[in-house]
């Protein structure tokens, strides 16, 4: 993302100089001449062009081929053309997760952004040390999934842990956390949550600094309550913003592995098993290799499509508010 | 009545002071206190650990599990693939993506970066297959490659990414003027544009090293025995292991650590980074 915020630069037409039709003409003149000379680049983008080629346009002509064989590891293969996607449509355990993972991503989205907003107006805010908040608000994005998806599970602990002892210290009843059917997915929420609300946050915060301060000072004088300035200013304005979060996050929630995997790997049962997951058992314990690769087909389309659901509302949603 | 206003304005000033420290506490404490709980538990005795209620200040604090962590496994070899593995594909996305970045700025080619945006957002796992397979076939398994070469899949976008946004914000003229003077692109490149772009690089660096460093999938189905980088080798602690809760957080900690470090010392740069390329790592 953040394709839309790279304008076209408009240095290539020298601006100023507009005034007579020579100057004009010869500034037409450079941009064409640049142009043409824009070609001469191509070299320097072979290497890459050379990688990105084997290891992700190379993996995605592969997948789509192998999508339609049968392909155990092992035993050998054979072409089978869609039957793959017919028993996709049949599987019941791949339809839960299916609706599992777009249970988890509607919290993982939503829960995120909300607070994401809120953390960004405090830390537009000054106060003291807080250069020194920040820096401990965003760590959790940085650090190493794994690493904190094991401290995670044991605070998880129904009996040892620490957070049903702070529970009980509310006079919450104790929770069974990752370990029940009916609370493992908010509960990995609550870790996604943790995870990545600092990067909806700096987005946001990003957004914030960018805000006119003119519309504030009219709302000022014109006796408007810090909600309504809010309500009616800031938000409007930070719609762009908001929305480009939006599709992060809705793109990372759809992607999540790392902390399911450790935490659940898919357990109690099913009850945490996203397609994600699904993927991986399908490919890397049962070596369905050709069944999985129509998984992966299925859910890079789910994933380019809300992506591009998402990208056509906020041009809807730019268009309604001009 | 505006007498009582003005008494009680300081006093309102206040609350609103108060109630504030109390949002900047409430939004802090989380990403806080679960670091603490790791470092608390890396800090103290397998009997506290599993005490209830807990116990929070390790007392005295032991350096035992640390000490277990180097002993047990092979802690150093794995810490070794990991270092292997994170400056390779940060050195080779580097290589590759600093000058693509440059063409693809100077070209204005778009659909180059919109197959760098999808390249982002496709789940890691789906590289997974067709390459595991690939490794199989060229009989590459068992040695650091495949996992080099499946993170390129990681830092190559980020690198290309920050690149391309950093290289178009520079201004045109100098290297124009070298151009004019008679040096050829890859001079101006070389010699203009690369020297200005030392912060962009910096960025793109930091961010692909980190991506490298965490990324746990690739590496968990491609390492070998000897072959494990450290996020693997911890997950296995947990499910090969009888747990044992304080090695477990001391490994967990020296894993993230480094990371941590580099966020202390980096902030800026990183939030620069993240906030234009806007995507994680698959």
């Amino acid at each position: 993302m953040g394709a839309s915020k790279r304008q076209p630069s408009t240095r290539t037409m020298p601006s100023g100089l507009s005034d007579t039709a020579a100057l004009q003409g010869a500034a037409a003149d450079s941009a064409r001449r640049k142009r043409a000379y824009a070609r001469h680049y191509w070299p320097f983008v072979v290497p890459a062009a050379v990688v990105v080629f084997a290891v992700i346009v190379f993996p995605w002509v592969f997948t789509l081929w192998m999508s339609l064989q049968e392909w155990k590891l092992g035993s050998g293969r054979s072409f089978v053309g869609l039957a793959n996607y017919q028993r996709l449509l049949t599987d019941d355990r791949f339809h839960w997760s299916i609706l599992r993972t777009l249970y988890f991503t509607a919290l993982a989205v939503v829960i995120p952004v909300v607070l994401g907003i809120a953390a960004a107006l405090i830390f537009n805010r000054k106060f003291p040390l807080r250069g020194l908040m920040r820096t401990v608000f965003i760590l959790p994005m940085m650090a190493t999934p794994v690493a904190v998806a094991l401290v995670w599970t044991m605070m998880f602990h129904p009996q040892l842990g620490v957070l049903n002892w702070i529970l009980s210290q509310f006079g919450i009843p104790p929770s069974m956390w990752v370990y029940d059917q009916s609370t493992v997915i908010p509960t990995l929420v609550l870790v996604e949550v943790w995870h990545w609300t600092p990067l909806v946050m700096l987005l946001v915060l990003g957004g914030l600094a960018s805000l006119p301060v003119d519309p504030y000072e009219a709302a000022k004088i014109d006796g408007a309550t810090g909600w309504q300035a809010f309500r009616y200013i800031t938000l409007p304005l930070l719609a762009p913003f908001i929305m480009v979060a939006v599709i992060i996050r809705t793109i990372d929630a759809l992607k999540a592995f790392d902390t399911i995997y450790v935490i659940t790997q898919g357990g109690p049962g099913t009850a945490s098993e996203t397609i994600n997951i699904f993927l991986y058992l399908n490919a890397f314990a049962y070596y369905n290799m050709g069944y999985a690769s129509a998984v992966v087909v299925v859910f890079f389309a789910l994933i380019i499509g809300l992506a591009l659901l998402l990208l056509w509302s906020r041009e809807r949603f730019k268009d309604a508010v001009r | 009545m505006s007498a009582s206003t003005m008494r009680r304005r300081p006093l309102r000033r206040l609350l609103e002071r108060i109630g504030f420290a109390f949002a900047v506490f409430v939004m802090v404490s989380p990403a806080a206190l679960v670091f603490l709980w790791m470092l608390s538990l890396s800090l103290k005795t397998e009997i506290d650990n599993i005490a209830f209620p807990p116990v929070f200040i390790p007392n005295p604090p032991t350096l035992d599990n640390f000490r277990a962590v180097f002993e047990r496994n092979d802690f150093l070899n794995q810490a070794w693939n990991s270092i292997v593995v994170s400056f390779g594909a940060t050195a080779i996305a580097l290589a590759v993506g600093i000058p693509a970045g440059y063409g693809i700025a100077k070209m204005r080619a778009t659909r180059a970066a919109v197959l760098i945006l999808i390249a982002r957002i496709t789940p890691g796992l789906s590289y997974l297959i067709p390459l595991f397979l690939l490794f199989q076939w060229i009989g590459l398994t068992g040695t650091l490659w495949p996992i080099v070469i499946t993170h390129l899949v990681l830092t190559v976008p980020i690198a290309v990414w920050v690149m391309i946004g950093f290289f178009e914000s520079l201004p045109a003229e100098l290297e124009e003027a070298a151009l004019v003077d008679g040096a050829t692109i890859w001079q101006a490149f070389r010699h203009v544009a690369l020297p200005l772009a030392r912060p962009g690089i910096t960025v793109a660096t930091i961010l692909a090293f980190i991506f490298s460093w965490n990324n746990f999938i690739f590496a968990m189905v491609l390492a070998g025995r000897e072959t494990r980088t450290l996020p693997v080798a911890v997950n296995n602690m947990l499910t090969f292991e009888q747990i044992s809760w304080g090695p477990l957080s001391a490994a967990a900690l020296l894993v993230t650590l480094p990371v941590l470090v580099l966020t202390l010392v980096a902030q800026k740069q990183i939030v620069a980074g993240l906030t234009q390329g806007g995507v994680k790592g698959a």
